[in-house]
């Protein structure tokens, strides 16, 4: 479809995202020792997960909305400026932690809880330089897989693009809740909670770096390109 | 600012906070009765048995104002922030939350650069409580998830209700009043919670006005002090049940809900029962979906010589045992019982919460007792009070001044203020260290004791 490498970043996004105790393997763990079972653990990833990523489809289509209507040319700058922007507003800012959710909660309450938790970090902002090369390959590809058929053309396009973006938001959920599965069973069954102690370095700022060095990066690539 | 790594201090359950280092120094509300108008102050006590200075105090803080009464105070963060819904680790255990309960000034002190010697860096004046939260007499402080709980006596004109309001524990921004919707509840005294429950528990005391000038008789023999536990949807901010402990029950106070999260059940004393001046101590646990009390413990007045009674209780001819503070060890075994006016402490191994056992007891001062200090030549006056435990919970500490003016009734000669600590054994056993005597400066009364990095009222934990 595209080129590989996309979609390998993309997994490796999910990952990164996964890894993050406050993206919820942690709260899976928690629940777990609650209820002092393995199968609370395995119950909380799906929501969390699905929670993870709506959120990153909410901004996957919001981007492929503005996409449609605004030149490639005229966008990145947007997103430059959105990326760094956000990413220093988290890194001055810091977080409130209103808890809307907490230990006796169900599908629902995980969903909804790791929606907001994503959606504050900006986790689907992340992965917006990626989908920014992906949309324009994957209407080609459709445009060409339908062949010339010239008064259909903005529909083949856009169904392009959602294919895309889904491809996008599934392949990231999937990294996600294979990792924080994966956290989640290690901790829950023989690392144990006296990690969090050393291990739990401070993901804000990681991520509010990657937000900002993601906007850097399309910075320098846009840049370099021109020249 | 963030750190790059959690707080050393915090740890994600009990189990594993019982392992922590012992504890250097420690924190003590010091309020100042000189006639003088002295402000009030937070001491800082070198706790470690390996200094020259061991048992003394090291350090000083004086308030700005005068006329605060120190009394409950706690950090503005701890083991909570580990929590998984939501996570802020990355903070430091560093500033000591001070409030004055008469004045309703709220003191922010920086213990990071010199431990013995906090700073002052905030004071959060009556006015703008008042404005923002419509709460005074600010009383119990918890560090949670997502803010600084804080409870309060009455409301911002000094009346009631009393409750709960929120600080931002970056800003130390008063947030607001915490309740939605507060049912019928009305006085306010301590809260606290089961995370794992998502319940917050409150207590009562009584309003401003009904505590300030002293126990009131007529309002106490009335039944009108607080009797009641009030139990609240955390999340949702909303009262959910009360439980009555029967009007008789006079003055519902300290709550002591067990550290593990998964366990649904806590501890509470109730100070005096008017047909026979006994205190109380009453279990709280879960029961078809809501909660349920009951009493576990009676500890009864004991007969006394009239002449040796303050004026308030020569008629009982008995001196009642008036407990007025609980501690619960980290691994929720032992219940630690202050009888302030019996002048002991007692030791109860809580381990089936249904089925208290006595194990041990200790007396110091009391009203009759003046039980003496193995370290210290005479007569002792007040009693076990405001009591603290280490975090690995072979350490216990108290003070003897419980309020200002309820201090005068029952101590009418003037408390005579001292710190001491115990030695918790495994087996159940207390005993004095002699070595650990702290008298107080004339003027100074101490009240609550915090340790240093955490102890058993100070964190809360999400992990078993």
């Amino acid at each position: 479809m595209s080129d590989p490498w996309q979609w390998l970043a993309l997994i490796g996004l999910g990952a990164f995202h996964g890894v993050n105790p406050a993206m919820g393997w942690l709260f899976a763990v928690a629940l777990g020792l609650q209820e002092g079972r393995r199968g609370a653990v395995v119950a909380a990833l799906p929501p969390i997960a699905l929670g993870h990523a709506l959120s990153v489809l909410v901004v996957v289509v919001g981007f492929a909305a503005v996409h449609a209507v605004v030149a490639p040319d005229h966008l990145e700058p947007v997103l430059v400026a959105v990326l760094i922007g956000f990413g220093a507003y988290r890194l001055v800012r810091g977080y409130r932690h209103r808890a809307r959710v907490g230990m006796r909660t169900g599908f629902a309450g995980l969903a909804l809880w790791s929606f907001l938790m994503a959606s504050a970090h900006g986790a689907g902002l992340m992965l917006l330089p990626l989908l920014l090369g992906m949309l324009a390959p994957a209407q080609m590809m459709a445009l060409s897989l339908c062949g010339p058929g010239a008064e259909m053309t903005g529909t083949v396009a856009l169904l392009g693009s959602a294919g895309a973006g889904l491809a996008v938001v599934l392949v990231h959920m999937a990294a996600m809740l294979s990792m924080i599965a994966v956290v989640g069973l290690i901790v829950f069954e023989t690392v144990g909670l006296g990690i969090l102690r050393r291990g739990w370095v401070n993901f804000d700022m990681v991520w509010a770096a990657a937000l900002i060095g993601t906007g850097v990066a399309l910075l320098v690539l846009r840049s370099t390109a021109a020249a | 600012m963030a750190t790059w790594t959690p707080d050393p201090s915090f740890y994600p359950s009990p189990r594993m906070a019982m392992q922590a280092p012992p504890e250097r120094l420690a924190y003590v509300a010091m309020l100042n009765v000189d006639t003088a108008a002295r402000p009030d102050a937070l001491g800082v006590v070198d706790v470690d048995p390996g200094s020259s200075r061991y048992g003394r105090l090291v350090g000083r803080v004086d308030m700005p104002k005068a006329g605060d009464e120190l009394h409950h105070f706690g950090w503005n963060a701890c083991s909570s922030a580990l929590c998984p819904y939501a996570p802020h680790p990355h903070v430091e255990r560093r500033y000591l939350i001070v409030p004055g309960l008469r004045s309703s000034r709220i003191h922010i002190l920086d213990t990071k650069a010199d431990p013995t010697q906090p700073k002052i860096v905030k004071v959060i004046e009556p006015e703008e409580l008042a404005a923002r939260a419509n709460y005074s007499r600010p009383h119990t402080l918890h560090c949670g998830p997502e803010g600084i709980y804080v409870s309060a006596l009455g409301n911002g004109a000094g009346g009631g209700p009393g409750g709960v309001f929120l600080m931002d524990h970056d800003s130390f921004d008063v947030l607001g009043q915490w309740e939605i919707d507060r049912g019928p509840q009305f006085l306010a005294y301590d809260v606290w919670w089961h995370l794992g429950q998502d319940t917050m528990i409150t207590s009562e005391w009584g309003t401003p006005d009904m505590i300030e000038g002293g126990l009131d008789p007529d309002l106490l023999l009335g039944a009108k002090y607080g009797h009641c536990v009030h139990f609240w949807d955390l999340r949702k901010r909303r009262h959910q049940q009360t439980i009555d402990l029967g009007p008789e029950y006079q003055l519902a106070l300290e709550l002591r809900p067990a550290h593990d999260p998964t366990k649904a059940h806590g501890f509470m004393n109730a100070v005096v029962n008017l047909t026979d001046l006994s205190s109380s101590i009453w279990l709280w646990h879960r029961r078809d979906g809501g909660w349920a009390m009951r009493k576990i413990i009676d500890i009864p007045a004991e007969p006394a010589d009239p002449d040796q009674l303050p004026p308030m209780l020569k008629g009982f001819k008995a001196v009642p045992p008036l407990v007025t503070d609980i501690d619960l060890s980290l691994d929720d075994r032992w219940l630690y019982v202050a009888c302030w006016g019996t002048g002991e402490m007692r030791r109860y191994d809580v381990s089936d919460p249904f089925q208290p056992k006595l194990t041990a007891s200790v007396r110091l001062g009391g009203i009759v007792g003046r039980s003496p200090h193995p370290g210290h030549q005479g007569a002792l006056n007040g009693g076990p009070q405001m009591v603290e435990v280490s975090r690995d919970g072979k350490r216990v500490y108290f003070t003897n001044s419980l309020y200002r003016s309820w201090d005068e009734q029952f101590y009418p000669e003037g408390i005579k203020s001292w710190m001491v600590k115990l030695d918790a054994a495994p087996d159940g056993g207390l005993s004095i260290d002699e070595r650990f005597f702290l008298r107080f400066d004339d003027g100074f009364r101490g009240h609550q004791i915090r340790l240093e990095g955490g102890d058993a009222s100070s964190d809360s934990y999400c992990y078993p």
